[in-house]
């Protein structure tokens, strides 16, 4: 025990160091996805800074900030931080189902003057934090013991039953996502996966009756979209048909018919890809698709090369969820599954996203920088 | 430190989160092989979509042809006009801007009702015509008052236009908005403000007159608003017509005959070429543009003296003593009768147990041929059509253009009515009387004609026997034989009839006016240059009871204006050498030598006159 906290007192570093180790290849990455959202955003303007891009790039830079500062804070800090920073999220949560600000039907932010707060969001980042926590205090063994399992279940269900109360299917579905994923890392049953898969269908009519009829509605169509094209089906096939027409080399910059003439439904937010495909082709979609493998990649292999459970498990399940938000956003743009209210990593247009994201990225930074720091099972200065 | 517990724990990480990292590989690859799907295999299909979203095509409106007359005057012309639309979209409230506007442009309850279902039905972004036609202050009071008006967006529109108003009214007709059952095959009458002819030649040459749509190709977005045009098919516009009228004459004949319920019918003997059509009173074709009022309207409907009717083809009279020339030339070419024998008139005729009765209560005394025109004796007349039969009457007035209609570029022309004793068999169920042959004889009874006829039978008997077809357009202009489209002129076909029994008839009209015993002596003219010939006819409209007869046959002032006889008189000038035919009929007009001749008399005078003054414009 001595030895362990000697040895991280030895490896604990000054803030220039620890800046100095940041990943600048990474960053670059970063601000190049951004930087083909605000490209895009300019182009969904028409070719105007207003009324999108211009604060789009004023959010990336806060964020960016945010991101560097929580990438040089000791992990030891944000495992101590990870239950109390649970609680607050949840506590956000209750307060947004009971007197939250509506928009689009759904009770989803909170409003601080500055920005809307969407706890949801926040909770992302709470609920991996505080599993990777649980499970970085166990050994082997223990995790594998059912009765482990009642602490990340409850930490599970609890906000998801808020958010789906919201009612917010993509962001409870993310959620229930990210926090199986660390559950599978963590060490659970492995048998307990399987009868969870198989488990999915009679969960999904148990969801269906939860759904808000323009929920089911856009499941429907998403089965069907020539059901009423005019009607709900219309986002997926003119999405279609916006990537489609867009060809191997797109349609050029400002170019895109299907979005500049408003064909596009919510071409500045979630159906923002479309408008990439549509205007720079397959090469403009392959290449924004590298650069998001790139930074899971990146993500991946810090999981793999970390020391402490809590890290791994971390910068994990940022990885997990950054890779579901982009893989459920370009599958919806393509009509490959429902549409359901998921932004694009860092190109859409939206605060609480980005700055979702970016917090995340910064963990997995913050991994990254102190992958040599250990911390004991009992907790970070204990 | 690192235990064996967390070695085992750090092993199964490792092995779980590649299964996942590689069940994201597979994922993705499934997002590249859609991108591939879509992009590459996809791209014509969905390109083909993409068009048919942004592209929309777009007609557009020709410019509809001009009419103008034979020397170009404008006739019906295309004029800017000025008008006042609402952008309901631009408009915070539609009732409230429209309201505002009542202010500076009075807009009433059935216009505000009209405005605001088009506005219900029409996208937002597309004006509404609140009102057309506006005049210049009003369009600039509009304009100055902008910004208290949302929505309302002065506006610079193309409109039909009659300059000579009423003077044309019954040829040139109107232009007026389509109805639902006239939509047909054209798309161009779908669009909206779109006007079509609604009557005279407009209506007849509506075709020729529109022109082909244009169309363009424009981008449009989601919401159907037009952002850019791609491509564009410029309209052909519709083909100018040239009228034989001369507009000087049509307004001289006009005026002269403005307060009376007349109509007169000017031609070129020759050519057939209509100088003047005019039927009075008229209307102004340019109130039923802009769409007339139900009060206008019901004013024009409700005239006794028809303005709605073009009386010079559409109204058919007992042609009266105008008749007597196609009963003396049938009678000559039958033989019954030679230009010297005479017959006795004292004003009775008895024919089966009914007595005829000469106009001129004392009676002509004997009478031959010219006397019998000139002095218009009646009694003559029962005589020869009685020798000559109803079936060479028939004949004559047939090769003299009654019975038919010439198919002249006018709605509603009428054929007139020729009777023969097949006709009144089978319409009436009578038989042919000898009485009946002899009211025809005077033009009286069954038979029937338009003035256009008349003007037609006046020509054919002066111009040397040609069955000339009246015309009011010119025909296709620069097209050679060898061109698509050209037609030749058919030459007028002659009328078989003896030369000599031609000169007796010009002879007789010609005493009408320049012999004493002539019953329009009055009229004639001193100098011989101008002189002209012709016959006055006066038709009974009402029927004069034996019991009147007794009594006091009344004149035609003390009897109720639509009981009156109308007055005919058909003419032709110069006498030599004869040019122009001229019909004149004023309803209830009275006794023809006093009514009709004086009108027939001051139009060739007015045209001698025009030709006089060009002859020296053009020697000087």
């Amino acid at each position: 025990m001595m030895a362990g906290r000697l040895q991280g007192r030895r490896q604990s570093k000054s803030v220039f160091q620890k800046l100095s180790e940041l990943n600048i290849f990474i960053v670059v990455v970063v601000i190049m996805i951004a930087m083909v959202g605000f490209v895009l955003l300019y182009s969904v303007a028409g070719g105007s800074v207003d009324p999108w891009a211009k604060r789009q790039i004023i959010r990336f830079v806060i964020g960016m900030f945010g991101m560097v500062v929580i990438a040089v804070i000791d992990i030891r800090v944000w495992m101590f931080l990870a239950y109390p920073f649970y609680f607050l999220s949840l506590i956000l949560l209750i307060i947004v189902s009971v007197m939250g600000q509506t928009g689009m039907g759904a009770t989803r932010w909170i409003n601080l003057g500055f920005m809307n707060l969407q706890p949801s969001e926040l909770m992302k980042i709470a609920l991996i934090l505080a599993l990777a926590r649980y499970y970085h205090c166990m050994t082997k063994e223990e995790s594998g013991q059912y009765r482990r399992l009642i602490v990340p279940i409850l930490l599970i269900a609890a906000p998801v039953a808020l958010v789906v109360m919201q009612p917010d299917l993509g962001t409870s579905l993310l959620i229930i996502a990210g926090g199986v994923a660390i559950l599978f890392c963590g060490g659970a049953r492995l048998w307990l996966f399987i009868v969870g898969l198989m488990a999915i269908i009679p969960t999904a009519i148990g969801a269906w009756s939860f759904m808000k009829p323009y929920q089911q509605d856009r499941v429907l169509t998403f089965l069907n979209p020539e059901r009423d094209p005019l009607g709900a089906g219309y986002h997926s096939i003119q999405a279609k048909i916006a990537v489609g027409s867009g060809g191997v080399y797109g349609k050029g910059f400002i170019q895109g018919s299907q979005s500049q003439l408003n064909f596009l439904p919510e071409k500045q937010t979630d159906f923002i890809f479309t408008v990439l495909a549509e205007e720079f082709g397959l090469m403009g979609g392959v290449m924004l698709l590298g650069l998001y493998m790139i930074l899971l990649a990146y993500a991946l292999i810090v999981c793999m090369s970390v020391r402490s459970q809590f890290g791994r498990l971390l910068s994990f399940g940022m990885a997990v969820t950054f890779f579901l938000y982009m893989f459920i956003n370009i599958a919806m743009n393509l009509g490959m599954v429902p549409v359901v209210g998921v932004p694009l990593p860092l190109v859409s247009y939206g605060g609480s996203a980005m700055l979702t994201l970016l917090v995340g990225i910064g963990f997995v930074l913050c991994a990254a920088i102190h992958r040599d720091t250990t911390i004991s099972r009992g907790g970070a200065f204990a | 430190m690192i235990t064996d517990s967390d070695d085992q724990k750090y092993k199964l990480f490792t092995r779980r989160a590649g299964l996942i990292a590689g069940g994201m590989m597979v994922l993705t690859s499934g997002l590249l092989g859609r991108l591939y799907y879509l992009q590459v295999v996809g791209q014509s299909q969905y390109k083909l979509l993409a068009d048919r979203n942004r592209i929309s095509l777009r007609l557009l409106a020709p410019q509809r042809g001009k009419i103008l007359d034979r020397s170009g005057y404008d006739l019906a012309i295309n004029r800017t006009d000025y008008r006042v639309n609402i952008i309901p979209e631009e408009a915070d409230n539609v009732e409230e801007t429209l309201e505002a506007l009542n202010a500076i442009l009075p807009i009433s309850a059935r216009q505000k009702a009209r405005i605001l279902k088009a506005v219900k039905r029409q996208r937002a972004f597309l004006p509404v015509i609140v009102a057309e036609n506006l005049d210049w202050e009003t369009f600039a009071r509009v304009n100055i008052n902008i910004p208290d008006l949302p929505g309302i967006q002065p506006d610079m529109g193309i409109t039909r236009y009659y300059p000579e108003k009423d003077l044309l009214a019954h040829i040139v007709g109107y232009v007026s908005s389509v109805n639902k059952n006239e939509i047909g095959e054209d798309p161009l009458l779908e669009l909206p403000g779109f006007k079509i002819g609604k009557n005279g030649m407009e209506r007849v040459l509506d075709k020729r007159l529109r022109g082909k749509a244009g169309n363009s190709r424009v981008e449009v977005n989601v919401m159907g608003r037009m952002i850019r045009e791609l491509s564009r098919n410029d309209s052909v516009p519709g083909e100018t017509l040239k009228l034989t009228i001369d507009r000087d004459i049509q307004k001289f004949t006009a005026d002269r005959v403005r307060d009376e319920s007349a109509a007169v019918v000017v031609m070129d003997i020759h050519s057939g070429e209509i100088l003047s059509l005019t039927s009075t009173p008229a209307f102004d074709p340019n109130d039923f543009n802009l769409g007339i009022s139900h009060k206008k309207y019901d004013a024009l409907l409700n005239d006794v003296r028809k303005p709605l009717t073009n009386k010079a083809v559409q109204g058919e009279y007992p042609p009266g003593s105008t008749f007597k020339m196609i009963v003396a030339l049938a009678a000559l070419e039958a033989g019954v009768i030679d230009e010297h024998e005479e017959v006795f008139c004292n004003s009775k005729y008895e024919i089966g147990n009914t007595i005829k009765h000469c106009w001129k209560r004392e009676g002509h005394g004997h009478v031959a041929m010219v006397e019998a025109i000139a002095a218009s004796c009646d009694v003559y007349f029962y005589e020869i059509a009685g020798r000559v039969g109803i079936d060479r009457i028939h004949d004559m007035a047939a090769r003299f253009g009654l019975g038919r209609k010439f198919g002249i570029d006018i709605p509603g022309e009428k054929s007139g009515l020729n009777p023969s004793k097949g006709w009144k068999l089978s319409r009436r169920g009578v038989r042919w009387k000898g009485g009946d042959t002899a009211n025809v004889g005077i033009g009286q009874g069954d038979v029937l004609m338009t003035p256009l006829q008349l003007c037609v039978m006046i020509a054919r008997l002066v111009n040397g026997g040609k069955a000339v077809m009246p015309k009011i357009l010119f025909p296709k202009k620069n097209l050679r034989e060898d061109e698509e489209g050209f037609e030749p002129e058919a030459p007028p076909e002659t009328i078989a009839f003896d030369r000599r029994n031609m000169a007796i008839i010009l002879k007789s009209m010609a005493a009408v006016i320049n012999s004493p015993i002539g019953v329009a002596y009055a009229q004639r003219m001193r100098d011989k240059t101008m002189s002209f010939g012709g016959k006055t006819g006066s038709a009974q409209v009402r029927r004069i009871t034996q019991a009147e007869r007794d009594v006091r046959v009344r004149k035609n002032e003390e009897k109720p204006w639509i009981e009156r006889d109308h007055a005919l008189f058909v003419g032709y000038g110069p006498l030599e050498n004869p040019r122009y035919a001229v019909s004149v009929i004023v309803e209830h007009g009275g006794g023809g030598s006093t009514k009709a001749a004086p009108i027939c008399k001051d139009v060739l005078t007015y045209i001698f006159e025009q030709e006089k003054k060009q002859q020296q414009g053009a020697n000087v």
